[in-house]
């Protein structure tokens, strides 16, 4: 049944059981953003070491596949360095605009929420926090030291 | 759940029913429950049909050339005009200004009227439970003429704090701004009253008549309303139909709103005159095929009489309150049918309403889901968003069944494992 491909046991597992819904002590990166349409709100704090997303932590409402996807955006890109974090994210719009396969290995849990293609009106759920990310990396030029601004 | 069927119906809604071919179709293999009326309403056959025959057999641009289409469209646009003042009780045709809806209406009366006549320190009074399209036009005349935009708080129960109103409406309110059924909590405010105070400290008083028009009797003159906004769409009209009711004396005291060609008199260079009221305001093609199906929408709901149609609500309103609060939601605004519209806003089981929405439309039954053009109001409640089932002449206590129905399947999916 449609609805079961939609919401999916790894999405519900991760809007019941979110990874990283907490603030990230010294992030140096934080943002956040709502969508218009519903009035989700998604903040997403990143704290850089090495050149790399050394922590990451997220807070906000939402729907089952905003939180969801906010979820796995931290276990995908938590301990990647700069570049392959900003790479997962560019990937993963990809895939859930059909240009780029759900390939199981290197999406892991994300491939469930190519179900959500099918609800046009739902996508936007699915990349907000992916939105924020990819604005609160856009701020990492500056924030390549230790010090919390 | 047998105390719909104890009173004798006030509508033959099977009948009515069979005017709606969309109310035919299926989704999802499910047949359609469309419990989503606050935001558009379903078109009979009636309506679909004035606006069939209008391009089939009258098209032409009103007010212009003498041939005989253009007088047949014309006549056809000024009586649904006249009908419309007769609908709301206006003393006058003249006093109904055509335009797309309510936020084409406000728009119009903060631009023309309340540029006019706001100053710095004046103030704008509106409530705490107003759509956006009642609170960013006065906004946009807030910034463009240093006047402030207040707003009158509700209660717990989603009712105005009218014990508050004497020190929100003051001599220094120049304008009140208030919907006259909260499209979120259905709420609707005592209008005379309102209109009463609103005069007594010499403000005019403007109803945002979106959701109120289309679901009671409604006459301006008793209400001794200042200007009143009237949604087509959402009273089994079409799209972008409807307009504006003014008092007389104050439609001629405004300026213009739109410039363009049919709202002038004469034109020079430098300077021009303007149409008589409400031509003054109607400025280009019109939505004529819009208005002409819109008064055959309104010789619709006239044959089931208004009475009836608030009637019919009520008890579904009362049915549908009933059955969510005994499946566990909780419902926004007052649960006393009696004084509340049938669109009830609901939080069920701490399920997202995005997700409720999408699992209810896989069941077939479309409600709303989100902020619902209320974010500030959304505020108040402390939610991020709201599920709404809203009701119309057509719907039955069978889809308020399912609807419940709909709820169990979401449910059961989101129970926590
Ligand atoms: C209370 C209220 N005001 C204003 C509007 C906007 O009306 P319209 O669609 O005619 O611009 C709506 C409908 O969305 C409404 O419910």
């Amino acid at each position: 049944m449609a609805l079961e491909q939609l919401y999916q046991e790894v999405i519900l597992d991760h809007y019941k059981n979110p990874r990283g819904k907490r603030a990230v002590p010294g992030a140096e990166l934080s943002c956040s953003r709502n969508n218009p349409l519903c009035g989700d709100e998604i903040t997403i704090y990143a704290h850089l070491e090495d050149g790399a997303v050394a922590d990451l932590g997220f807070e906000g409402s939402g729907c089952s596949i905003s939180i969801a996807s906010a979820s796995m955006l931290v276990e995908a890109a938590r301990g990647r360095p700069l570049n392959e974090a900003q790479d997962v994210a560019v990937r993963f719009r990809a895939m859930m605009a059909g240009s780029v396969e759900p390939d199981e290995d290197t999406f892991g849990d994300l491939v469930s929420l190519t179900g959500v293609r099918k609800y046009p009106a739902r996508i936007k759920c699915a990349v907000l926090a992916w939105d924020v990310f990819q604005e609160a990396l856009s701020g990492a030029g500056d924030a390549t030291g230790d010090a919390p601004h | 759940m047998a105390r719909v069927a104890e009173h004798a119906a006030a509508l033959d809604v099977e009948r009515i029913r069979a005017d709606f071919p969309i109310l035919r179709r299926e989704v999802h293999g499910r047949p359609l429950v469309y419990l989503n009326s606050a935001a558009t309403t379903q078109k009979p056959r009636q309506v679909i049909q004035a606006l069939v025959e209008f391009y089939e057999q009258h098209n032409a641009n009103a007010h212009r050339g003498v041939d005989t289409l253009g007088e047949e469209a014309t006549a056809l646009f000024e009586g649904a005009r006249a009908k419309l003042a007769a609908f709301v009780g206006a003393p006058d045709p003249a006093c109904i200004v055509f335009n797309r809806g309510t936020t084409e209406s406000i728009n119009l009366v903060a631009h023309a009227y309340g540029r006019k006549v706001l100053k710095e320190g004046d103030e704008v009074l509106l409530t705490q439970m107003e759509h956006h399209s009642n609170m960013i036009p006065w906004l946009l005349l807030a910034q463009a003429t240093g006047a402030t935009v207040r707003h009158l708080p509700i209660r717990e129960d989603g009712t105005l704090e009218l014990d508050a109103l004497g020190s929100f409406l003051t001599h220094r309110t120049k304008i009140f701004s208030v919907t006259g059924m909260s499209n979120v909590l259905g709420t609707i405010p005592p209008l005379r009253r309102l209109a009463d105070a609103a005069h007594a400290v010499g403000a005019v008083l403007m109803v945002d008549g979106a959701q109120l028009v289309p679901h009671l009797p409604v006459d301006v003159v008793d209400l001794d309303l200042d200007f009143l906004t009237v949604s087509g769409h959402k009273m089994l009209g079409p799209t972008a139909s409807g307009g504006l009711y003014g008092r007389r004396e104050l439609l001629e005291r405004m300026d213009p709103f739109l410039g363009g060609g049919e709202m002038i008199r004469e034109v020079f260079w430098d300077r021009a005159t303007w149409a008589e009221v409400p031509w003054k305001f109607e400025a280009g093609t019109m939505n004529i095929a819009q208005e002409v199906g819109l008064a055959a929408a309104i010789d619709y709901l006239q044959v089931l009489g208004m009475e009836n149609v608030r009637a019919h609500e009520e008890r579904i309103a009362a049915y549908a309150m009933g059955r969510l609060l005994d499946a566990g939601a909780r419902i926004f605004g007052p649960t006393d049918p009696s004084v509340r519209s049938g669109a009830i806003s609901f939080w069920f089981k701490d399920i997202h309403p995005h997700d409720l929405a999408t699992v209810l439309d896989q069941e077939g039954v479309a409600i709303r889901a989100g902020h619902h053009c209320a974010q500030p109001l959304m505020r108040v409640l402390g939610v991020p968003a709201t599920a709404r089932a809203s009701f119309y002449i057509y719907n039955t206590p069978d889809e308020v069944d399912a609807l419940i129905d709909a709820l169990r399947v979401a449910e059961r999916l989101f129970r926590t494992a």
